[in-house]
């Protein structure tokens, strides 16, 4: 089946200007598209943000999520990158539950994970993970036991990596309104 | 970074750079002159008399409502009329508020108005001021784009963005929220042109070369075509490359409640409207087509009826200028995004003739067998008759507005439309009330042309507040009140779909003759069919606005019907028992 419910990367480039925020996440709600996570935040050009959506729906609901993005006046560019090669990441803040004779157990977790401690209390840790979405699932599954306080996460950020194929790449780097 | 700004200002020794400070209030003037407007339509108030004083020594006429919605509806009434686009000025809170159906009628049908209302003071915002609303935040679906102006130095470059937003690709209402303190300081207004700032907002006109083509030789292939035309053709001015391509290529044609009058209707190849209250012979033909092209039209639910049993033989081409229209609804074969009339243009070439009798033969039996037809044997007065009547004294030619329902169905059925910008209606938002003020607008637009608004009685109740509009700037707008004291169409559904029982679609009407004469207008009433051609003569003859109560018939249905969820050749009410199985 073609018609299949997936998970869609996309990302816009946006003119940094008030209400934007606001005018994407509104067209979102009112045309019933569904979001699983908007992050926006700062590019190296001090005029234009990134927002990185990713959108739970068939091919054709994606594509006029795509078109609809492309239509908003200070949506700059529009880029569904479902079909690339993406590095993935996810920042989050956990704080679990570790009194001085499960440190050390927590601990070990942490080092499995290429996490790092960054506030410790007489009752818990605060640690900072960073990765893809599957890996930051993996963590808060593996700390559940011992109690987790509270989480903080980032939502998904994500980037083409190189393509050998510079130019099929380049094909796929959806102009908006097309 | 090119710079594309051209300078208007003369580089001549001994004329010094004429570069003033001016208020925020006298460069929106400004600039709306050189924006080309020479009409506004509003109701001022607190935060905007900056506006207002320095529109006390603009040239620019301003046409004032009793009610923002009739400005907004005016404004847009204008733009559909004359191309050009509407602008509307109104204060904040209660202002920009009553302005939103307006936004929202004209933001469905795509037609260009710039909406300026006042803003309390920068500071104040946020602040739940005296008429404080969050103009933007309440507007930004209902328009293409919308501003709020912080700096008064942004202001010259807004505008301009505002007006190339609204008129250029899909036209629709942009808004600029300006407060109150932006009005009164002071910025250097350039002589030249403010340069735009608009990296997102880029615009395919040219279609694609190849998919041109493509399309043409579908058309060349086909045996039973069909051209399904809507608004956008008369949006892009298309009709002169429409009516080459139809004739050329020998192809029947249908247009939207929106398209209609951007084909002759008279032609033999025109099948008049489709859709839920279209002809049985456009569906027919829509449904048994082989190709359908669909110009500047958006396949909406009131013209596809059930959208899986659409049009189920027909490979689809589309021609439209956004491209979030292509295959929203139904899946597309041929799609093709730029301006009609650039497309058409480029198409008409590549186009071969073909005979096609045997589907013309098919087209003219359905036309033959299922005309548009009313039974006219009583003594009352029969809606279409009156329509028909309207139209047969008119030659066809007026400018016609409607507001919505049963009489907006009637109109579109009996009265025949041979040219563009003569037929003005909302047909996406279905807004009541949108036909009178839209004719005050229309008239202004089109000063020697007759402006007729056929009406509802409901939809005329809704916005008759105008009249001393229509009274005060002397327009001889004409109003035929189609009276049958229900909201027709409401009332209809519940005979059909709810076992005749009309809740709450009945009404008290005022005389609307008097009504007419308090306000200044002349005011007639009809009660018998043998009146109604000497009372149109007389209407017509008059120079002041004039309104006529036609007392019609009060259950008369509108037929024929394609239900809710029905397929397009399921229509109800056909003038024959006989139903084309398909």
């Amino acid at each position: 089946m073609i018609l299949m419910n997936k998970k869609h990367t996309i990302s816009a480039l946006v003119q940094n200007q008030p209400g934007v925020l606001a005018h994407v996440a509104g067209m979102f709600a009112a045309r019933s598209f569904n979001i699983d996570s908007l992050v926006v935040g700062r590019t190296d050009d001090p005029g234009l943000s990134r927002m990185t959506i990713v959108a739970v729906g068939d091919d054709d609901i994606i594509e006029q999520v795509r078109k609809q993005l492309g239509k908003i006046v200070p949506v700059v560019k529009v880029y569904d990158w479902t079909r690339e090669n993406l590095v993935q990441r996810d920042l989050m803040l956990i704080k679990i539950s570790a009194p001085p004779e499960k440190r050390v157990e927590i601990q070990t977790i942490i080092n499995m994970f290429q996490a790092k401690v960054v506030d410790i209390s007489p009752k818990f840790v605060m640690v900072e993970i960073a990765g893809p979405e599957e890996k930051i699932e993996a963590f808060i599954d593996v700390c559940r036991p011992y109690g987790v306080k509270d989480v903080a996460r980032t939502g998904m950020i994500a980037m083409p990596r190189y393509s050998r194929n510079q130019a099929e790449s380049k094909s796929k780097e959806n102009n908006k309104n097309e | 970074m090119s710079k594309s700004t051209v300078s208007l200002r003369p580089e001549m020794p001994g004329n010094p750079p004429q570069e003033m400070e001016k208020t925020g209030a006298q460069i929106l003037c400004e600039m709306l002159q050189r924006e080309g407007v020479d009409t506004i339509f509003g109701y001022p108030g607190g935060v905007v008399l900056p506006i207002f004083d320095a529109l006390y020594h603009s040239p620019i006429r301003f046409i004032l409502s009793r009610h923002e919605q009739g400005a907004t509806h005016m404004a847009d009434g204008y733009a559909r009329a004359s191309g050009k686009v509407g602008v509307v000025l109104v204060t904040s809170g209660p202002g920009s508020t009553n302005i939103v159906t307006g936004l929202a009628t004209a933001h469905a049908d795509s037609i260009p108005l710039v909406a300026i209302t006042g803003q309390v003071k920068t500071f104040l915002i946020g602040n739940d001021a005296f008429q404080e609303a969050d103009t933007t935040g309440i507007t930004r679906p209902i328009t293409k784009h919308n501003y709020i102006v912080k700096d008064v130095k942004d202001l010259a470059r807004i505008i301009r963005e505002a007006f190339h937003i609204a008129r250029t690709g899909r036209p629709g209402p942009v808004l600029i929220d300006l407060p109150v303190d932006v009005s009164t300081s002071k910025a250097i207004l350039n002589n030249g042109m403010d340069e735009m700032d608009l990296p997102g907002y880029r615009i395919r006109e040219v279609g694609h070369g190849r998919q041109i083509i493509r399309a043409a030789e579908a058309i060349n292939a086909a045996e039973r075509p069909v051209i399904y035309a809507g608004g956008g053709v008369v949006l892009s001015n298309a009709s002169a490359e429409l009516s080459a391509l139809v004739q050329k290529a020998n192809v029947p044609i249908t247009t939207t409640l929106l398209g209609l009058g951007c084909f002759d209707q008279n032609d033999p190849k025109s099948l008049h409207m489709l859709g839920m209250h279209g002809t049985a012979y456009a569906n027919y033909a829509i449904q048994q087509c082989d190709v359908l092209v669909a110009i500047g039209a958006r396949f909406d639910d009131r013209i596809t009826g059930d959208v899986k049993r659409f049009a189920p033989q027909a490979k689809i081409i589309h021609i439209d200028i956004d491209p979030t229209s292509i295959s929203k609804s139904v899946k597309v074969d041929i799609p093709v995004v730029g301006d009609a009339r650039l497309i058409l243009s480029e198409m008409v070439q590549y186009i071969e003739p073909r005979g096609r009798e045997k589907w013309f033969a098919q087209i003219n039996e359905w036309k033959k067998k299922y005309p548009l037809t009313y039974k006219n044997d009583g003594e009352g007065i029969k809606p279409q008759y009156v329509i028909e009547e309207v139209c047969r004294q008119t030659k066809g030619n007026a400018l016609v507005c409607t507001g919505v329902g049963q009489h907006q169905m009637w109109t579109t059925q009996f009265y025949r439309f041979g040219q563009p910008r003569h037929f003005i209606s909302s047909g996406g938002l279905g807004t009541m009330g949108f036909g009178f003020p839209a004719a005050i607008g229309a008239q202004i637009a089109c000063p020697g042309v007759t402006v007729v608004d056929i009406d509802g009685d409901s939809s005329f109740s809704m916005t008759l507040n105008e009249l001393p509009t229509a009274v005060e700037q002397k327009l001889p707008v004409k109003v035929c009140v189609l009276n049958n004291g229900y909201m027709g169409m409401v009332r209809q559904w519940q005979e059909l779909f709810y076992g005749r029982r009309y809740s709450k679609s009945y009404l008290q009407n005022p005389n609307f003759a008097k009504v007419a004469e308090a306000f200044g207008a002349v005011g007639l009433t009809a009660t018998k069919k043998s009146e109604v051609p000497c009372i149109i003569e007389k209407m017509l003859q008059e120079k002041n606005c004039c309104v006529v109560d036609f007392h019609v018939e009060r259950e008369e249905n509108v037929w024929p019907m394609v239900a809710a969820g029905k397929g397009l050749h399921e229509m109800a009410g056909l003038p024959t028992e006989t139903v084309e199985r398909l």
